[in-house]
C-alpha cells in the first residue's frame, strides 16, 4: 500500500465506495463503448441500491457516463448535465443474484446504435471491479491498460492473439480466458503494463474468429 | 517496501527527519522522482485548503441531515475551550459537511474522516505561520503512520469500525502536529499511539447508512483527540505501551467488533428508533 492510497484520493464526497468508485464505474463503461452513451438504463444492487440515493451513487454513475473523473465538481449536477446533453436515463434497483454488496449493471446504447452491457463492483477506497460484459465473466478493474477479446471457442483463437502481441512488442501482464459453452463464444481479457499500441488493436479487430475487440486505458483518456 | 512498522519508520528517520525518511520511501516503492512526490503532497494539502475555503453554509446534503453546523460554530464563537479549538472544531465540521454535501474534500485516510487532518493542521499554519511548505513535510509524517496503521491493522470501517476511520486520522494528525510543532521522532510515536488508544473501540455506525450522522461530529472529537495527544507527548508525556502494539491492539479489537457496528448501519445510533425512522423515510421518498 503506497502513501497516496492513505492520503487522498482528492474526490467529490460523501463515499470512497459508493460516489467516488460508482463514478469510476461510470467511467470505465464509457470507455468500454467507446463513446458518451445516449441512453443508460442502471440497476443498482445491495448496498448500492439500499444506501445510493444518500450517497448520490445514482448521479456518480451517470457523471462517470459523461467522462468525469471522481474529484470533478460537477458530479452533483450530473442528471442535470445529462439532460443537457441529451441522454436518456433509466435507474431502478434489483437483486442480482451472487453480486457483491455494491453492484451494479449498466445497460448502455451509443447514438451509433452499439449496445453494452456491464456489470461491475465497487470493492472500497474508490478501487472498482468489472464481473461481466454483456452477460459473459470478464474480470478486471481498468488500473492496468486492458484489452477484452470476444472470439469464436476454436483452436488456435489465443495463440492468435498472443502471436499479434508478441509480435507488436506488448507485454502482457495477465490473461484470463471465459467461454460460454465448448465452441460458442469465448472472451480473453488481457492486462498490459504499458499501453496497447492501435495498430495491434486493428490488427486483432481484423483477425478471422475475432468478433469484437475493446480496448481499455483509463490512464490514456485522463 | 513500505513501512510496516512504526518501529522501523524511526529507524528510517535516525539519519533523515520523519517526513523525508516517508518521502525517500515512496520515491523507491512508486519509483519516481522527488518533485512527482513533493507536487502530488502539495496538490493534497491545496485541495484541503480548497475544501475549507469553498464552504458553502447554505449546502445541505442529499437526505437534509447535513450542513451549516461549521458556520455556527464560528460565528458564535463560545470560546469554552480557547479561540483555536473552536477553529479546529469548526474546520472539521465544514470539511465533514463538505464532503456529506458532495463536495471536494481528501480523503485522508477516508472520507468519511477527511476533515481530522485540515480541522488541525488549517488553524496550526494560521496560529504559528507555518509555510506550505512545513505544511506539506507534515503530512508526510501523517502519511508514514497511516500507512503502518493500514498495514497492521485497517483504515476501513467495515473492517475495524470507526476507531480505524476517525482513529486512525486522528493519530495521524497527532504525529503530523508533533512533528510541525518540532517534536522528536519518538514523540510523534507517542502522539500516534494516544491518539488511537483514546480512541480505541469507537464503532461506526451511520444512521441510514450514509457518511452524515454521526460521521460528521466524530471528525471534530477526532480532530480535539489529536490535539491533546500531541500536547501531552511534546511535554513529554510517553507511551508505555509501543505505538505498535497499539496499533495491533487496535486491529484485535476492530476483529471482534460485531458486524452491527462496523458500516452496516444496524447498531449504535443506526439502531436507535429515531436513527431507524430517518432511515425508513429515506428509504421511503
Amino acid at each position: 500500500m503506497n502513501i497516496f492510497d492513505i492520503m487522498g484520493p482528492i474526490m467529490v464526497g460523501p463515499s470512497s465506495s459508493h460516489t467516488a468508485g460508482a463514478v469510476r464505474i461510470g467511467l470505465i463503461t464509457r470507455h468500454l463503448l467507446g463513446s458518451q452513451p445516449v441512453s443508460a438504463q442502471l440497476l443498482l444492487h445491495g448496498s448500492f441500491a439500499a444506501t445510493g440515493k444518500g450517497h448520490g451513487t445514482d448521479r456518480a454513475l451517470v457523471a462517470g457516463l459523461l467522462d468525469m473523473a471522481p474529484d470533478d465538481p460537477r458530479i452533483p449536477r450530473a442528471f442535470a448535465l445529462a439532460r443537457e446533453a441529451g441522454m436518456e436515463l433509466n435507474i431502478s434497483t434489483a437483486v442480482l443474484r451472487g453480486a457483491h454488496p455494491n453492484t451494479v449493471l449498466l445497460r448502455v446504447g451509443d447514438s451509433q446504435g452499439r449496445e453494452m452491457e456491464v456489470n461491475a463492483s465497487s470493492l472500497g477506497g474508490g478501487r472498482v471491479r468489472v464481473n461481466a460484459i454483456d452477460g459473459m465473466e470478464a474480470t478486471f478493474t481498468g488500473d492496468y491498460p486492458t484489452l477484452i477479446i470476444r472470439n469464436q471457442d476454436k483452436p488456435g483463437a489465443v495463440a492468435e492473439v498472443t502471436g499479434i502481441l508478441s509480435r507488436r512488442q506488448v507485454n502482457i501482464a495477465t490473461m484470463q480466458l471465459y467461454r460460454d459453452r465448448r465452441g460458442g463464444l469465448a472472451v480473453m481479457v488481457l492486462e498490459s503494463d504499458q499501453p496497447i499500441w492501435a495498430e495491434a488493436v486493428e490488427e486483432l479487430r481484423a483477425s478471422p474468429g475475432i468478433v469484437r475487440v475493446t480496448y481499455l486505458d483509463m490512464e490514456g483518456g485522463h | 517496501m513500505s513501512f510496516g512498522s512504526v518501529e522501523s519508520l524511526l529507524r528510517a528517520a535516525e539519519s533523515v527527519p520523519v517526513w523525508e525518511a516517508v518521502l525517500l520511501d515512496d520515491l523507491s516503492d512508486r519509483g519516481v522522482e522527488r518533485e512527482a512526490s513533493w507536487e502530488k503532497m502539495a496538490g493534497l494539502w491545496r485541495a484541503m485548503e480548497e475544501s475549507v475555503a469553498s464552504y458553502d453554509p447554505e449546502r445541505r446534503s442529499a437526505c437534509g441531515l447535513t450542513g451549516g453546523d461549521g458556520a455556527k460554530v464560528e460565528q458564535a464563537q463560545i470560546g469554552l475551550c480557547g479561540p483555536v479549538l473552536t477553529a479546529v472544531m469548526a474546520t472539521a465540521l465544514k470539511v465533514g459537511e463538505c464532503n456529506a454535501c458532495m463536495g471536494r474534500i481528501v480523503a485522508a485516510p477516508t472520507a468519511g474522516a477527511s476533515g481530522v487532518l485540515p480541522a488541525v493542521l488549517l488553524p496550526m499554519k494560521e496560529k504559528y505561520g507555518f509555510t506550505d511548505e512545513d505544511m506539506v513535510r507534515s503530512l508526510y509524517v501523517a502519511a508514514g503512520f497511516g500507512q503502518v496503521i493500514a498495514t497492521r491493522a485497517s483504515i476501513a470501517g467495515a473492517e475495524g469500525g470507526c476507531q480505524a476511520e476517525v482513529g486512525s486520522a486522528s493519530a495521524m494528525a497527532a504525529a503530523a502536529l508533533v512533528s510541525l510543532l518540532g517534536g522528536t521522532p519518538e514523540q510523534m510515536a507517542w502522539a500516534c499511539a494516544t491518539a488511537l488508544q483514546n480512541l480505541m473501540g469507537l464503532v461506526c455506525d451511520p444512521v441510514a447508512g450514509l457518511v452524515e450522522l454521526p460521521c460528521v461530529k466524530r471528525n471534530v472529537i477526532g480532530a480535539v483527540n489529536a490535539l491533546t495527544a500531541a500536547e501531552l507527548a511534546l511535554a513529554g508525556v510517553g507511551s508505555p505501551i509501543p505505538c505498535d502494539e497499539v496499533i495491533d491492539a487496535m486491529r484485535a479489537v476492530g476483529d471482534v467488533l460485531p458486524a452491527a457496528l462496523r458500516e452496516t448501519g444496524g447498531g449504535g445510533l443506526a439502531a436507535t428508533p429515531t436513527g431507524r425512522r430517518i432511515a425508513e423515510e429515506l428509504l421511503g421518498r
